[in-house]
């Protein structure tokens, strides 16, 4: 750690890794109540845990791509943050706004909770992964501006690299976008164009760069090559990322009311989206090549590497393999897209904001890196969860071919709930491979508490 | 990648790309927005349409159920619900849940009145008459 103020990353890590936790035993509840369908009813109905699995996934990416900011900014820029105590002030409003925002989902019934939160005042709630109610909302946006005024001081007044522009311009276009989600018309169609305005932009779009920035920041630390070469790539993959995202989320656009030149724009741009993923996948592994250091942490270019190759597969291949119109008409709103939802998120964005946390941690805990049984057990973690991520997106895909065979195919279709009795064995293989990830989940975690010999700092 | 290609090249591709497909998103919306009025059934957004729509989303039903082919995978597609069941089926449904049949997936009783039940019903009746390119494949959603 070269500056003082990088050390409020650390909180926005722990708080990060703790969401997590709760967003993977939701995630197990869900998974059950696919097979065992009165679990936990009416106590948590399968609506509310889903929330809770989806917003505490976006809550802690968000504390991971905060936290990730506050740490190469300052670093990237050569000076301290203009105000570490901002940072630290919107990491208690973030945590506690989120905290009361979960509690609110699980005890409080949601219409009563959007009564209360002045929902018909502004009525934003109630649509996928925006089921936040109005002052979270606005908290979130409180937080962003607050957070990217904090991080364009600190640029503006310090050196101006790559690495630290796209990052901020990642960030600056998360929150303009985010502004989408107060706009709710009584249209249903147009709720959903400028729904994916929020949804797609984010994933497709603006994280991408936020992702890119990240990975090569991680990648001159580790494998001291030229920052000039670094630099040249991460601009060709966001140019590639949103020169095939913006139009891409035409792939949206298929059957929502909206008219269908969008089949053609979004079969063509989105069967180019897996093209910046395999360039991360490439960059990684180039530059890892082509290291001219050996650099004692070795579970960060573990992650590293792992995010170029898993964001390939969850994002680019699961991604393209539904994203055609033609083979959409079919898939539209199956298994296949929870299948292709569960490794992008996974292989692009948590493992992307675990890279970071890898590699900074030691440092925020003063040494270079961590021990080396430390990192035996962070890379038993990490082998655990992506494998069984790998396997849960295949059942979910095998499980989704099928619910797409009977229910949509044949010549005397089955009814929805016909169909998911007949896919419940791979609904059960997906929870059993669900506890494989949290027992993983629980060895990174204890990772962080052994100690063994230090790497002195080389 | 090759020196000749430098990093200001690179850089200059990426905001000319992203300047020039974002103007290109611009537009397509636009037009999408004067193609709508053909499409999106909006001669039906009644008043009551308006207020379905809000109960629709105030109950979270997104959060089981797709709509359009969006939401959760847990419970049927909603959008052609009306076709497939038509809307008495619906309302004595709602009033029927849950079910509490033992190991079955469950829904919430939301204790809606009538009037709410055919706000609700109306704007599923609306949903269902959005031209939507013949999705979904068949009745089954």
């Amino acid at each position: 750690m070269k500056y003082q103020s990088q050390a409020v990353a650390k909180p926005y890590f722990i708080a990060a890794i703790g969401l997590f936790v709760g967003q993977i035993l939701f995630g197990l509840i869900m998974g059950l109540q696919y097979v065992v369908g009165d679990f936990l009813f009416p106590a948590i109905p399968f609506n509310v845990a889903r929330m809770v699995h989806t917003n505490l996934l976006i809550v802690w990416l968000l504390f991971g791509f905060m936290g990730a900011a506050y740490y190469l900014i300052p670093e990237e820029s050569e000076r301290e943050l203009y105000s570490p105590k901002l940072a630290l002030a919107m990491f208690w409003i973030f945590l506690v706004a989120g905290a009361l925002t979960i509690v609110g989902y699980l005890f409080v019934p949601y219409a009563k909770l959007a009564e209360m939160t002045g929902n018909d005042l502004l009525a934003t709630m109630g649509r996928e992964f925006l089921e936040q109610p109005l002052p979270t909302k606005i908290g979130i946006v409180i937080v962003a501006l607050a957070m990217l005024f904090n991080l364009s001081m600190t640029v503006l007044k310090g050196r101006k690299t790559a690495i630290n522009l796209v990052m901020l311009l990642g960030l600056w276009g998360l929150a303009i976008f985010f502004l989408f989600s107060f706009y709710n018309p009584a249209n249903l169609v147009k709720d959903k164009f400028y729904w994916w305005w929020v949804v797609h932009l984010w994933v497709e779009g603006v994280w991408e760069l936020i992702m890119g920035a990240m990975l090569a920041f991680v990648l001159v630390k580790v494998t001291g090559v030229d920052r000039e070469v670094i630099e040249k790539w991460l601009y060709v993959i966001i140019a590639m990322a949103l020169i095939t995202g913006l139009v891409g989320m035409g792939h949206h656009y298929y059957w929502i009311g909206t008219p269908e030149y969008w089949q053609w724009w979004g079969s063509v741009f989105s069967a180019l989206e897996p093209i910046p993923f395999f360039m991360m996948t490439l960059f990684a592994f180039n530059m890892v090549n082509r290291r001219r250091r050996e650099h004692p942490n070795k579970a960060a270019v573990l992650w590293a590497l792992g995010t170029g190759v898993m964001a390939f597969l969850g994002a680019g291949v699961w991604g393209f393999l539904h994203t055609l119109a033609p083979v959409n008409y079919y898939t539209h709103g199956s298994q296949i897209t929870a299948a292709h939802g569960h490794m992008a998120f996974y292989g692009a964005y948590v493992m992307v904001v675990l890279t970071m946390i890898s590699y900074t941690m030691p440092l925020l805990r003063g040494r270079e890196a961590n021990s080396p049984k430390a990192q035996v057990l962070e890379m038993w973690a990490f082998w655990l969860m992506t494998v069984s991520m790998v396997f849960i997106t295949l059942f979910l895909t095998a499980a989704g071919i099928l619910q797409i065979w009977l229910q949509r195919m044949g010549e005397t279709p089955l009814g929805f709930m016909a169909t998911q009795d007949q896919v419940a064995l791979f609904y059960w293989m997906r929870e059993y491979t669900g506890l494989v990830f949290f027992t993983g989940l629980m060895l990174y975690i204890g990772s962080f508490f052994v100690k063994g010999d230090k790497t002195q700092a080389s | 990648m090759s020196s000749a290609f430098t990093k200001s090249a690179a850089r200059n591709i990426f905001y000319g790309g992203a300047v020039f497909f974002f103007l290109l998103l611009l537009g397509l919306t636009f037009d999408t927005m004067q193609t709508l009025p053909k499409r999106d059934n909006r001669a039906n957004l009644t008043d009551s349409v308006e207020r379905g729509k809000h109960i629709w989303e105030t109950r979270n039903c997104i959060g089981c159920h797709t709509l359009l082919g969006e939401g959760a995978y847990f419970a049927p597609e909603l959008g052609n619900v009306y076709t497939r069941r038509g809307p008495e089926f619906i309302k004595a449904w709602i009033k029927a849940q849950p079910t509490g049949a033992p190991g079955r997936r469950q829904m919430p009783n939301f204790n809606l009145s009538e009037e709410q039940l055919d706000d609700l019903v109306a704007f599923l009746k609306y949903a269902s008459e959005i031209n939507t390119a013949k999705w979904p494949p068949n009745i089954e959603g």
